[in-house]
């Protein structure tokens, strides 16, 4: 039999023992022994114990005690890693791509920032499984199209409603930062018709963006005076879209800010200084490496990607593009990595794989997928790393997860005992060996051929 | 060099000229590598000498003809060229979307030498590509098979000669959608719009073009013994289909689902054509005996899924599947940013079905090799093959493998230390810099086949870099 097919089978029964093996997930009180801990946040513990209760890492180390009813899972030979975090996804808002019907990431209109991604999550997206049967235990998903799209949400893989798949309260307002022409004029255009001009439709981007953001501002002290004191003046004018510009303006709620080209970035830094917000990350930065000085000095975490893209640029070195992260963390940026998949986000660990081998080097690589991001976000006191008191969102594997000969054992999320399955799995049970049990032969071509 | 002499430009040119036959001349010995040679397992601390673009001799301190180039490869791993079964770089047009068949067409005559993902894919270790006709027609163009010699500015200097010809065809939602669901309203749609309509079109061609190639027969029969014997009138799309139903033409079928898989061998079967490569083939697996059954090939993606519905029921397991069913398997790109990473590709089977690594490695060079019918020159590590090969810092299945030379019948195309960061061969000031490739994403990436491709052609060809017909 197949190796992955005999490791699969070997791990479920080996792991969901003291468990119907009715591949539900399930919380309980699991301990994972014997097991290589890369902990991210303490080094690595080379032959340790996990100990697993409800939603939450109860205890992590060599001289763990285990508890008599905990159901032991044997990991002599494996290895422990915090789940993966993709800092850039559009998971769960788009199922099939080319049809429209299936697709909820771009609402009509440039400026809607009170959409909010959560609310189009559908936990049952069959990607969801496909993705965290790679590591992957959370991501952030997207709206995107428009300048001001909308809110991202972290998410947890696992879970039966948005609510239940919400990660760390994290939402974000995005705002894809206007991108300036580049020298060389507009597209080349069949027919001799009349050139757009490219630098105006920039500026009028920009305009809109600044127009938006004053009465966004203004906005923000009417509503704030009026709450202070409502006392004999009118309820202002509801307008949910600068409802959902308020918290990023008072700082409340975390801009992620897309931008690439280097040209883009510099503008970026000024309008972000300009406007006095700090809590901002920026998002792609494909040629930050050519301003990681300025974006370090600024303090402006980045998140970027993908990794495996060609570089922005012909003039550009061929692995710019795989080299970009190392460059920034070099310079003192902080960095997150991310896909920018919507289907194949179990790509993340490869992204973070080739980042690592072109400059990151494997311990900053893993750490841009797990604590990192956390960090960035806020919310490292309960995700990113194997310690006590965090959410249980780990994986078990036979080897580096970065590696494409590595397979993920188990999994758990918000200490749900995750089985390993996914329709990709499932059709490879069912076709690898697809006519086994047949008695009568295969006909290859109907009898008139 | 070293003399007063002022050249003249003339004589600079000569000199360059003499230069540049030098190097394609060179001889070059790869010492102390751990060779992967595909065919004949793995050879540690082995040298291999390529000489006259040909690999001469595999073994342990060879002794290399003098003024043969010595490259150190201790503790690198060196494997043949890889070999990418699907692309479209270097070419300036794609798709001919005009007719659902235009096997006339050939991608021979829009091939631009000067397109950089040339180079880009010799930084990822590939040597050959078969750059294709796009998706939009049933029986689109016929396809080119190409050496990355980059530099070379003429570009009948890329083709890979002796290389048999090949033809795309497309199955599916592209044809239906370019040709049966044409915008202003359906008012220009014309069949196919259905995979019953792709059938019929297939069948169509193909008894036109038997009866062309009897009428053809026919008529050199007659003219051995009267003169006066009228030939038929010329028609070049059916010669194309007369070439193919002679076994002079493989056949590379752009095809997504397990019921239009079957179709085409059926309708191949009925003309007695054996020589087809599947490619995408997302859903093969489901009917890999009747593959095997048939002797048909499978080019597939290693993970592609879900842009578009006919590919919603994939897996990635695809590949592995094919494999243990016995089927000729490769890994392919279809695009110029994936095929600078297909060993990655490659290693992808080891996650998703546990292929060894001789069996993932196979998918990308004498797999594909044997798909374009060039498993005679390229695609291992053995003697008498052309001296396409590249170095590895490490194993190349791993995550963290970097490629570091490669190599075209011996001259070193490719200097991970060597080369300069800006490799074109020509910089036009008003050439655009191209999109923002960073920024797209996986949902950007689908659906480039019929119509929209036209989109690529407002680019000029060197920033044309992601052209997926997928």
């Amino acid at each position: 039999m197949n190796l992955l097919l005999t490791l699969i089978l070997a791990t479920l029964n080996l792991f969901q023992t003291g468990q119907q093996q009715d591949q539900k997930a399930r919380q309980g009180l699991y301990a994972i022994t014997n097991a290589r801990i890369e902990t991210v946040s303490d080094g690595t513990i080379e032959n340790g114990t996990v100990l697993i209760e409800g939603d939450r890492i109860v205890a992590v180390g060599e001289n763990v005690v285990i508890p008599a009813s905990a159901t032991i899972i044997d990991g002599t030979g494996l290895r422990v890693y915090p789940g993966m975090i993709d800092s850039g996804t559009q998971l769960a808002l788009t199922e099939v791509g080319s049809v429209q019907e299936t697709n909820d990431t771009n609402e009509v209109g440039d400026v809607t920032p009170h959409m909010d991604a959560l609310t189009a999550v559908n936990p049952n997206a069959v990607a969801i499984p496909i993705t965290r049967v790679a590591g992957i235990t959370t991501v952030i998903t997207e709206p995107g199209g428009g300048l001001l799209p909308g809110l991202a949400a972290m998410i947890n893989l696992f879970g039966y409603t948005p609510e239940q798949m919400q990660a760390g309260g994290v939402k974000l307002l995005v705002l894809q930062f206007p991108t300036k022409p580049r020298a060389g004029g507009g597209f080349r255009r069949f027919g001799g018709g009349e050139r757009p001009d490219p630098d105006k439709a920039y500026n009028n981007a920009l305009d809109k963006l600044n127009e938006i953001w004053d009465r966004a501002e203004l906005y923000d002290r009417i509503v704030t005076e009026y709450t202070a004191s409502p006392a004999g003046k009118t309820q202002p004018v509801y307008a949910p879209e600068m409802d959902a510009i308020r918290p990023v303006i008072r700082g409340d709620r975390k801009l992620m800010l897309k931008v690439s080209a280097e040209k883009d970035i510099l503008a970026a830094l000024d309008w972000v200084k300009e406007r006095e917000l700090t809590n901002v990350v920026f998002s792609g930065v494909s040629e930050g490496w050519r301003v990681a000085d300025k974006l370090a000095e600024a303090g402006i975490a980045c998140i970027v990607g993908p990794i495996l893209a060609t570089p922005t640029r012909s003039s550009d070195r061929y692995d710019r593009a795989y080299a970009n992260v190392g460059m920034l963390v070099e310079a003192g940026v902080k960095v997150a990595i991310r896909t920018g998949e919507g289907d194949n986000v179990r790509n993340l660990p490869f992204n973070a794989g080739f980042a690592a081998a072109y400059g990151l080097g494997k311990e900053a690589a893993l750490r841009a997928v797990t604590l990192g991001p956390a960090e960035i976000f806020g919310i490292d006191a309960d995700y990113g790393s194997i310690s006590v008191g965090k959410k249980a969102n780990l994986f078990i594997s036979d080897g580096d997860p970065f590696e494409t000969s590595t397979n993920i054992l188990a999994l758990f999320i918000d200490g749900f005992n995750v089985p390993i399955e996914s329709r990709q799995i499932d059709l490879y049970r069912e076709f690898l060996n697809r006519d086994e049990g047949r008695l009568t032969p295969v006909e290859v071509l109907p009898a008139d051929h | 060099m070293n003399t007063k002499t002022v050249y003249s430009v003339g004589q600079s040119l000569l000199l360059l000229l003499f230069v540049a036959q030098f190097a394609t001349a060179q001889n070059v010995v790869i010492r102390n590598a751990t060779v992967l040679s595909i065919t004949n397992g793995t050879l540690e601390n082995t040298d291999v000498l390529i000489a006259g673009g040909i690999i001469t001799e595999i073994g342990t301190d060879i002794r290399a003809p003098r003024g043969t180039q010595e490259v150190d490869a201790t503790g690198k791993f060196l494997m043949p060229g890889i070999v990418d079964a699907h692309s479209h770089i270097a070419l300036s047009s794609i798709n001919e979307g005009s007719s659902p068949v235009t096997a006339e067409v050939s991608m021979e005559d829009v091939v631009n030498p000067y397109h950089l993902g040339i180079y880009r894919a010799l930084a990822g270790g590939v040597t050959t590509s078969h750059t294709m006709h796009g998706s939009a027609n049933v029986i689109g163009g016929q396809n080119e098979t190409i050496k990355h010699r980059w530099g070379v500015t003429d570009p009948d200097d890329l083709r890979f000669d002796g290389a048999p010809r090949t033809i795309k065809f497309a199955l599916g939602e592209n044809p239906t959608r370019t040709h049966g669901r044409r915008a202003s309203g359906g008012t220009g749609a014309i069949v196919p719009s259905t995979r019953m309509g792709v059938e019929q079109v297939l069948r169509s061609s193909f008894e036109n073009g038997k009866r062309y190639m009897e009428a053809w027969d026919d008529y050199h029969l007659k003219v051995a013994t009267d003169s006066r014997a009228i030939p038929p009138v010329y028609n070049g799309r059916l010669e194309v289909m007369a070439d193919i139903i002679r076994g002079n033409i493989l056949v590379h079928c752009h095809s997504y689902r397990a019921d239009e898989i079957l179709m085409l061998t059926r309708v191949l079967a009925d003309y007695g054509v054996r020589n087809i490569t599947f490619q995408h083939a997302n859903e093969a697996f489901k009917v890999a005996p009747e593959l095997a059954a048939f002797g048909a090939h499978a080019s597939v993606f290693s993970d592609w899924w879900s842009y578009k519905f006919e590919v919603y029921y994939s897996t990635s397991y695809n590949a592995a599947i094919l494999m243990r069913n016995g089927i000729v398997t490769s890994i392919n790109s279809d695009s110029g940013e994936l095929n600078r990473h297909l060993f990655h590709e490659a290693g992808k089977s080891q996650r998703y079905g546990g292929l060894t690594d001789d069996e993932a490695l196979s998918m990308i060079t004498i797999n594909p090799a044997i798909q374009l019918g060039i498993q005679d020159r390229v695609g291992s590590i053995e003697i008498g093959k052309d001296g396409d090969v590249v170095i590895f810092d490490s194993h190349p299945l791993s995550v963290y493998a970097i490629p570091e030379m490669t190599f075209v019948e011996g001259k070193k195309y490719f200097d991970r230390f060597e080369d300069a960061d800006d490799m074109r061969m020509e910089v036009s000031p008003t050439a655009e810099i191209g999109m923002y490739e960073g920024q797209i994403t996986g949902r950007d990436r689908f659906d480039h086949g019929g119509e929209i491709v036209n989109f690529f052609e407002l680019f000029d060809a060197e920033t044309t870099l992601n052209f997926e017909d997928n």
